[in-house]
């Protein structure tokens, strides 16, 4: 399984070659955060920026901005998160937000163990 | 700095979300989460800590003068025993908070205030009271748990006798024996549901908490169900999250939201509980003085794609006709759904709205309101 890098601001990439990259956001995230009861994503063809805004994600309580990790193009999203919001706490790694392609650039990174040294 | 209530340390235990409120340190959810706690209440039964809300006493010959005075709803034929819901407004008519006015005896009344408006409450009927009454602020000494859900005269029942506790919806007891514990008993509520709110010293409050999440087959060591139990869950605790929610789904008003010091109690739909037929209150001039309200309390059925909150603007034709006071993602209906404070002539149910939920226009329906009622 390819390699989970995180962000400070909680999202997670996961590439599948150099310049493509799954982008979700990371358990203890969804944890913070508490039941998802809705999700705002781009579109296909948006293009996102690394450290900016590209979507949202709701809780009961309250609305968090996801920023994207990386800078590229969305390929694709993934719809059945629109419906099933909730499948981002129950397996926040498997819930991917969008697909980026033709990555330019992305942010300071973190491996999976100092992420979580940070949050310990 | 906030302060803590004396069951700060049991929702540290129950893993409790810790979050600043009304100048106290309340848990926002636990581990179960807002949506599970919520239907918690309304299929089997919750218990909150609402030991931040404030109580007044008022207490002589002309405690109800005082309390008539005060509140804009008409306490004159309460019996003992009896509880009623009450604006209580400032001389523009704009409301100062709501309450709760139990009577104890027409020399006695326990008020029960917003704990975020309690200095300004207790300032204002200082300030306004007359003749012979004694006016004492009791919340530093009084905690308070609610016990919401269909299940909760069952809970209750093990650990008290059911002919001591009161029957009637807005009724309460004195000297209620819970479990040895001596509480005051109301059936009240702020969720929609069927329910208690009990009022106990402080010292007692832990027992209280421990002994009626016990009954309710809650496991206080493991925070889980006991064992033994097949169903779900039977009683779990509940934050202010799913005490939100609850409220807002049964479209009952929170101050600060609904109502403020510049909306009458007319304007937000609370008419039910103005009696302009009473001889005289604080604030009947000023409401009466704004004429028939050009504004109304509404329920919005959010039927585009987001989640409208608080102070969203409401659209009609690109014209704003008002602004959302409350909203959330409801867990029973499973939708988002709002109030909103809208013209008056854009109020009727059917009403084809929008909703600026940070920049973008989703479709909204004027619906009636509760949202959700409780079938009896």
């Amino acid at each position: 399984m390819k390699e989970f890098l995180f962000s400070k601001s909680h999202e997670w990439a996961q590439f599948s070659n150099a310049t493509t990259a799954k982008v979700g956001i990371s358990d203890y995230a969804q944890k913070q955060l508490g039941d998802l009861v809705f999700v705002n994503l781009p579109e296909v063809g948006d293009e996102v920026v690394a450290g900016e805004e590209f979507g949202d994600v709701e809780s009961v309580k309250a609305v968090s901005s996801v920023y994207s990790p990386v800078t590229g193009t969305v390929k694709a999203i993934n719809e059945e998160l629109l419906d099933h919001p909730e499948l981002i706490n129950s397996d926040a790694y498997e819930a991917w937000f969008i697909e980026v392609e033709e990555i330019t650039d992305q942010s300071d990174l973190l491996s999976e163990k100092e992420y979580n040294e940070l949050n310990a | 700095m906030e302060r803590k209530t004396h069951l700060y340390d049991c929702h540290v235990k129950a893993a409790g979300k810790i979050v600043p409120f009304a100048g106290y340190l309340l848990p926002v959810q636990y581990e179960t989460g807002v949506i599970t706690e919520h239907m918690a209440v309304r299929g089997s039964a919750g218990l909150f800590d609402v030991s931040h809300m404030g109580e007044v006493l008022l207490k002589g010959k002309d405690a109800l003068k005082n309390v008539q005075l005060l509140v804009t709803n008409d306490c004159g034929q309460m019996y003992d025993g009896q509880v009623k819901y009450s604006p209580m407004c400032n001389e523009n008519g704009g409301v100062v908070d709501d309450l709760l006015v139990y009577q104890k005896s027409p020399e006695e009344f326990l008020i029960v205030i917003n704990a975020a408006n309690r200095f300004k409450d207790v300032e204002w009927m200082e300030a306004h009271l007359v003749g012979e009454v004694e006016f004492t602020d009791i919340s530093d000494d009084i905690s308070q748990l609610a016990l919401q859900g269909p299940r909760s005269k069952e809970i209750l029942c093990k650990l008290t006798q059911e002919d001591k506790l009161p029957v009637k919806y807005y009724s309460f007891r004195e000297d209620v024996d819970v479990a040895g514990i001596r509480c005051l008993v109301s059936k009240t509520g702020y969720t929609g549901e069927d329910g208690y709110e009990l009022y106990c010293k402080n010292d007692d409050a832990v027992k209280l908490w421990q002994v009626l999440l016990d009954a309710g087959n809650y496991d206080i060591e493991n925070n889980n169900k006991k064992p033994d139990v097949k169903e779900d869950y039977v009683l779990i605790p509940c934050g202010l999250g799913a005490r939100d929610t609850l409220r807002l789904e049964a479209a009952m008003p929170l101050y600060g939201h609904e109502m403020n010091d510049d909306i009458s109690p007319l304007e937000t739909g609370l008419g039910f509980a103005v009696k302009l037929t009473k001889e005289n209150f604080i604030g009947k001039a000023g409401i009466v003085s704004r004429g028939e309200p050009k504004i109304a309390r509404v329920g919005l059925n959010i039927t585009g794609r987001g989640i409208a909150r608080e102070a969203c603007p409401v659209y009609v034709d690109n014209k704003q006709i008002g602004t959302t006071t409350s909203g959330t993602h409801c867990p029973y209906l499973g939708r988002p759904i709002a109030m909103a404070l809208v013209d008056k002539e854009h109020s009727a149910l059917g009403t084809l709205v929008e909703v600026d939920v940070r920049g973008r226009r989703i479709a909204a329906e004027v619906v009636t309101l509760p949202f959700y009622k409780r079938e009896k």
